[in-house]
């Protein structure tokens, strides 16, 4: 660590004399709406993800209300359909996709870099407003008679519905080019903006995950945007694409897709990979298990899930040489994702584990994501996967590694990155409360779904038989348990960044160089350039004498 | 909601009761991987509990240890999941092979799907809605297609499902093994009634599954006994027309009430603003071509039963409705 450090104590003590902190450095709202810094971009999306998640969370707790019995509680059938709908769109395109790199990866990224800023900072201002105003789209959905189609806008029902489609999707089409923007900026940022002596070698792996995610954002976006705009113009001049009224093929709208939809499962837990190496490295004091292993896993991960978007259509009518072709690629990305459970589970043997709250979130992680993951296998295996297709089994395994994983990572790295964001510390008590209560509301709440949906429960249902009553209930019950430690959470965060303790520059003792400046960082990151001169896990208790017999 | 009754029954606690020749496979196998992954989730999860228990900082002073990876258990934990993995994809393989194929003497019926009902073609001509009849311990293929936007046709208790897709045949079979009654579910999201739009498979003896067909070539106008009226009360009820309109005054289930739709003299007002006589050309036209006059107050949601109706058929419903008042 010392060696590390020697370059930029004197800075830090220089730092707080002539440089403000980021938060301050600037004052009044056009500072903030107009500005390019990363940093302030990044706290904007930060809330404005909350802000959409808020939106998708009540969408969900209505879902579940109503299922609480067989008929209807609260709503009417459109309604519900609207409800579901609303929850899914809101949660994947305004919430997961987005999720971690434009709110973490915005801030953290260039810091860990050592760099002033991202590469084009224009272009990332530009990034948010796009979310904004695709977020706006959203809205007016809602405001003009709401989207019945559920997220995946399936053809011929989009087609028909007399719900407002176009401004759904053309609020999709909008936010595709805020991940765009993010992924080019990313990619060059990383290629062309690192500190000296931060070689590929030295790079943090949220760093690898964000490289991995970005490939993905910039080469698949661009295939939904097509598909969004055939939509469009299927249904307002009337050509026929995937409409079979007007000559077109339905399944052909399936393919197009999912072509882009299930590379972007991987733009959503990439970067929570990414969050989970980094926490559980510095939490447990020890260097990664594998770091190459973990960095390239992800590259490949990300280009096989290019490969296998037809295992969403096993049953769709595609032919049944694909869905073997498709089933076997879907178990080729098993392996990779393996491996990095293992690492991360192996990292903390002979560890020093400090039970921080980030490390709580990591443990929760470990849990849920691994639920997550091997229930995937059933649904990669074809035999099983007629059964289970479009059941609750489904809507539970998904919702594992998306909620369990994804959304789980960014409150773990939220938590952790928090002193660095704000300069203030959040109360651990709390937080290790809200990691409980998460825990519990969500294996009530989505375990009982893998229950249902093997004993034959379909998804999207509003009705449904009296066998599956009890599990529907235990399931709202859990979701009010989830809901309930998610204000926790948000409890936490506001009470900590308004009242919190004044936060060290380093209070994890982390190596990556985001700890290196001031918490929280000036307005051009660094008040000089920082050095790189050891990896980003090379953590002053690691002690080479205690190496296992006949390693070096 | 009658259905809902019938699935609470047997199986075991993860999958629901084994009625077709695929189920023992589907669920041995599925039972194969859960207890995989039971077994990987117990090692994963004990052991981080373990690391979590017995590496928790003690002091300032602890140190850990520099390992940064091991060649060979990395390999190894590569490999046999690797290995593992490959037996999952090949007895899926299999199995899923096997559901592609039916037999070739495998009783052929049509199924078609449409918002919210199903409707069931039979070898010797006759139809019915939501209710599947089949022999037992006899291979069944079932050619399907949609009039509107896709379903999927589902069978929890044999283990099959497929997606039904306007303007393309898809198919499914399987071999019924106990006789009783299996829920038919509507799997791919189809709009406000997805939920309702459910069936009934019956599995019946030979003896009764060919006294059934003979019931459902019954419904010939021009035969002894059966009335037009009659005849079209019928098709009403095996076309799926029930789970839109009711028959009782006032009652909106999605599409308006039929009765008194075609009382005499009766004047309907339309959503484009017009009114025309609801004579028999108006319910005519209102079946094979459901948009062209939407009743004032109500969407278009109704797809045509052009190609399915017609003839004596078509005269049958639209004196049925007539005669609801």
């Amino acid at each position: 660590m010392a060696s590390h450090t020697d370059t930029h104590d004197g800075a830090h003590g220089a730092g707080h004399d002539h440089h403000e902190s980021y938060l301050t450095a600037k004052r009044g709202l056009k500072s903030w709406l107009v500005t390019v810094d990363h940093k302030r971009i990044g706290v904007m999306y930060l809330i404005a993800l909350m802000i959409s998640f808020f939106i998708g969370g009540v969408a969900a707790l209505l879902v579940r209300t109503e299922l609480l019995n067989p008929t209807r509680d609260i709503a009417a059938h459109a309604v519900y359909n609207q409800f579901f709908t609303l929850h899914g769109a809101v949660m994947v395109f305004l919430f997961l996709v987005p999720s971690i790199p434009a709110s973490l990866g915005n801030i953290i990224l260039p810091l860990m870099l050592g760099a002033k800023d991202v590469a084009f900072p224009k272009m990332n201002l530009a990034s948010f407003y796009f979310y904004v105003a695709g977020a706006i789209f959203f809205v007016a959905t809602i405001l003009l008679g709401g989207l019945d189609t559920g997220w995946t806008f399936y053809t011929p029902y989009s087609t028909q519905s007399g719900t407002s489609v176009i401004t759904a999707t053309f609020g999709a089409f909008i936010l595709g080019f805020s991940s765009i923007f993010t992924g080019i900026n990313f990619l060059v940022t990383i290629h062309k903006m690192r500190a000296p002596g931060l070689t590929w070698g030295r790079l943090p792996l949220f760093v690898w995950a964000l490289y991995a995610t970005s490939l993905i954002q910039v080469l698949a976006t661009p295939v939904i945007a097509i598909t969004l705009l055939l939509l469009i113009v299927e249904r307002t001049v009337g050509i026929g694409i995937f409409d079979p009224a007007l000559g077109g093929d339905p399944v052909l709208f399936q393919h197009f897709f999912w072509f882009y939809s299930h590379p972007v499962v991987y733009v959503m837990i990439l970067p929570g990979f990414g969050v989970i190496s980094e926490l559980v490295t510095t939490h447990s004091r020890k260097g990664i298990f594998g770091y190459w292993a973990i960095a390239i896993s992800s590259v490949a991960i990300a280009f096989i899930g290019f490969l296998v978007w037809g295992h969403h259509m096993f049953v769709a009518g595609q032919s049944a040489l694909a869905a073997t072709v498709f089933s076997f690629l879907t178990f080729a990305v098993a392996v990779p994702t393996a491996i990095k459970v293992f690492s991360w589970i192996a990292t903390m043997y002979k560890g020093s584990i400090r039970f921080t709250t980030p490390m709580w979130y990591t443990l929760v992680f470990l849990f849920l994501f691994s639920i997550g993951g091997l229930t995937g296998l059933f649904l990669g295996t074809l035999a099983v996967d007629v059964h289970m297709h479009d059941t609750y089994f489904v809507v539970a395994h998904f919702h594992y590694v998306m909620m369990g994983g994804t959304f789980i990572a960014f409150l773990a790295g939220t938590y952790h990155w928090f002193p660095k964001i704000t300069g203030k510390m959040y109360n651990e008590r709390l937080g290790a409360i809200s990691a409980l209560l998460v825990f519990i509301g969500f294996n009530l709440t989505f375990f009982t779904q893998f229950i249902m949906g093997s004993r034959g429960m379909p998804r999207r249902y509003y009705t449904y038989a009296a066998e599956y009553h009890i599990w529907h209930q235990l399931s709202t019950l859990g979701s009010y348990i989830l809901a309930a430690g998610l204000f926790v959470v948000l409890f936490t965060w506001v009470k900590g960044a308004r009242s919190g303790a004044p936060a060290p520059t380093n209070p994890w003792q982390g190596m990556s160089l985001e700890w290196q400046t001031a918490s929280p960082p000036i307005e051009h990151n660094f008040a000089e350039q920082p050095i790189c001169r050891v990896g980003p896990y090379d953590f002053p208790e690691i002690d080479e004498r205690l190496a296992p017999a006949g390693k070096h | 909601m009658q259905t809902f009754s019938l699935i609470a029954r047997g199986g075991s606690f993860w999958m629901p009761e084994q009625a077709s020749t695929f189920a023992a496979n589907t669920d041995a196998l599925f039972y194969f991987i859960f207890y995989l992954c039971v077994a990987f989730f117990v090692g994963l999860m004990g052991a981080t509990g373990y690391f979590a228990w017995k590496y928790k900082k003690r002091s300032d002073d602890d140190r850990t240890s520099p390992i940064r990876g091991n060649h060979k258990l990395e390999i190894l934990w590569s490999v046999i999941p690797g290995i593992l993995l490959l037996v999952m994809f090949g007895w899926g393989f299999v199995g899923f092979r096997d559901m592609q194929v039916a037999p070739t003497n495998a009783i052929n019926i049509y199924i078609t799907g449409q918002k919210w009902s199903w409707t069931m073609t039979y070898p010797n001509g006759g139809e019915d809605g939501n209710t599947l009849v089949v022999p037992v311990n006899e291979p069944v293929k079932l050619t399907m297609s949609s009039v509107d936007v896709l379903h999927s046709f589902f069978v929890p208790a044999f283990r099959v499902k497929r997606d039904v897709i306007p303007n393309r045949y898809t198919t499914l079979w399987f071999e019924a093994t106990i006789e009783g009654e299996y829920p038919i579910y509507c799997t791919e999201y189809c709009g406000d009634r997805h939920s309702e739009m459910l069936g009934t498979v019956r599995v019946v003896s030979r003896p009764e599954y060919e006294e059934y067909l003979r019931g459902l070539a019954g419904c010939d106008p021009n035969a002894a006994g059966d009335d037009l009226v009659a005849c079209g009360e019928k098709l009403f009820s095996r076309l799926g027309c029930t789970a839109c309109h009711s028959v009782t005054p006032g009652v909106k289930i999605v599409g308006p009430s039929l009765h008194g739709a075609g009382a005499p003299g009766r004047q309907v007002a339309l959503a484009d603003g017009r009114t025309v006589p609801a004579d028999e050309d108006y319910l005519r036209q209102s079946i094979m071509d459901p948009n062209a006059a939407i009743v004032e107050g109500f969407g278009p949601q109704m797809p045509t039963f052009a190609g399915r109706l017609d003839g004596v058929n078509l005269t049958a419903v639209i004196e049925y409705i007539k005669s609801l008042n």
